[in-house]
């Protein structure tokens, strides 16, 4: 059985929220980052100010094999970027949960239809 | 393709004991990657790596004069080979295109050993069993035979120490020798898919070529040999520019383009697409196959568009992917022969994206090692 943090929320897409009030930091899961391998390249299309759709790809993340394409987990603003990652993308695959975050959205209503630690387990078990 | 017709190879176990991640590739359950694409890379420039290739197909060819025969099908000058003398070929159609590339092995004058890729088998033994019908016997012998490669500069070393005789140490490049590993009988030739130096061993298809992998990732493990997988083994072959087959080349692109015309020998006698190759030789080609280097944040992946300044298609990436060793990010693509002189700058897009990265045409192989 996969073990997520608890105290974050996740997608479908295998991106983890830890929720902040108002503000939501986004990252990629363990899981995520097992299935890519050695990550290489993050780019993000969008800059600090940029609005993000729920559910519309904001940059890709690049492993030696293969791009994937990164999904805001909720509409907002972007606030912060982690411009580390620029001249250092392995910190995802070192440190996915924390230093290797991605994006800070500001959102203006009430966070939902995230998945809970339990849930998204469930999930990745099922494939 | 679900997964329980997926075929498994005899190291099946091993692969998943060592952590290996299992993926579908050309009907085999096969281990694409153990402790990381970038880590294995490093250990075979580094040490060296074992590779299980056991799914690549292998077939016989006996007949009084086999290899001849093979030759017809082939373009390079495989009539030349002495006994235990391998080389390195395409097997072309009547429109000078690639059926597949292949290694010929001459075991003896009547007969011959070829290895093809494991997602043509199914139609290149077919294609030489019929072009030699009631001229020679062609014997499938993939089912039978598991292949392990060893390569990097530590291989021949780990070889010895597995108690490979005289034989193996001195065989030369692209030669071949009958030798017994681990009380195993089997076949070693001093070829590979790395850059390195290295061998690959035929052995039967049995808990023996298990043995085999296991004694060499046992010896190896003080000298920092791991097993590799199949990224490694594509990041390897790239940065060598040497073909993969279904990317770099098929049954769309001619040896010429794509930089294979050592392998073409006109001169050699009639064989299988020699018209059409003349003809292309003596027309001159539209395309070639070169390497390239992204000059900003991006990689290039196999079906990115080669754009011109009008944003017209021109070419297609084939291969593309960070060289650990160079660290950049490297690729193959056709592009015109006026864009194809090292030094010219590309455009290339992503498709299902629509970003473009600028990348220049640069020199190749990406990596030769020093000798």
């Amino acid at each position: 059985m996969a073990n997520f943090p608890s105290d974050l929320l996740y997608t479908k897409d295998h991106e983890w929220a830890r929720v902040d009030g108002n503000k939501v930091r986004v990252g990629i899961t363990q899981h995520a980052v097992d299935q890519l391998g050695d990550i290489t390249l993050v780019n993000f299309d969008l800059k600090v100010g940029s609005t993000l759709t729920e559910g519309a790809a904001f940059g890709t993340v690049e492993s030696v094999k293969a791009v994937s394409d990164l999904f805001a987990p909720l509409s907002g603003t972007i606030v912060e970027i982690n411009s580390a990652l620029d001249a250092s993308p392995e910190l995802i695959n070192d440190s996915p949960y924390d230093k290797g975050w991605m994006v800070v959205i500001e959102v203006s209503g009430a966070v939902s239809g995230l998945m809970d630690p339990a849930a998204y387990s469930a999930h990745v078990e099922a494939g | 393709m679900s997964d329980s017709t997926l075929r498994r190879t005899p190291m099946y176990e091993s692969h998943k004991a060592l952590g290996g991640r299992l993926v579908p590739f050309a009907g085999w359950e096969m281990p694409v990657q153990y402790s990381g694409i970038v880590d294995e890379h490093h250990a075979v420039r580094k040490s060296a790596g074992l590779f299980d290739v056991s799914h690549m197909g292998e077939f016989v060819v006996e007949a009084e004069r086999a290899i001849h025969l093979v030759g017809e099908l082939v373009t390079n000058d495989v009539e030349l080979l002495t006994d235990g003398q391998a080389r390195y070929t395409v097997c072309c159609n009547e429109r000078g295109t690639i059926l597949d590339d292949l290694i010929v092995y001459r075991i003896n004058h009547e007969k011959v050993l070829v290895v093809c890729n494991a997602s043509n088998r199914d139609k290149i033994v077919p294609h030489f069993t019929e072009a030699l019908k009631g001229r020679a016997k062609v014997t499938d012998l993939s089912d039978k035979t598991a292949l392990i490669s060893v390569q990097g500069p530590e291989a021949m070393s780990l070889l010895a120490a597995a108690g490979a005789d005289g034989r193996v140490q001195e065989v030369p490049y692209y030669y071949f020798t009958d030798s017994v590993l681990c009380n195993v009988p089997c076949t070693i030739a001093r070829t590979g898919y790395t850059g390195e130096d290295g061998v690959e061993i035929f052995c039967p298809w049995t808990d023996e070529a298990l043995r085999i992998w296991q004694t060499l990732l046992d010896l190896g493990k003080d000298r920092g040999v791991k097993p590799i997988g199949l990224g490694a083994r594509d990041t390897l072959r790239l940065e060598c520019k040497m073909s993969l087959y279904g990317n770099d080349i098929d049954e769309t692109t001619n040896p010429y383009e794509a930089g294979l015309g050592w392998t073409v020998k006109l001169d050699k006698g009639d064989f299988r697409g020699r018209d059409a190759l003349l003809a292309i030789q003596k027309a001159g080609v539209s395309r070639k196959l070169v390497g390239f280097e992204m000059t900003e944040r991006a990689i290039a992946r196999h079906g990115y568009e080669v754009i011109d300044a009008g944003d017209n298609v021109v070419g297609t990436v084939t291969s593309g992917s960070p060289s650990p060793t160079l660290s950049k990010n490297i690729g193959l693509a056709y592009v015109p022969v006026a864009s194809s002189a090292v030094g010219s700058a590309l455009r290339l897009r992503d498709p299902q994206r629509g970003r473009v990265s600028a990348a220049v045409v640069v020199k190749t192989p990406f990596y030769k090692r020093s000798k």
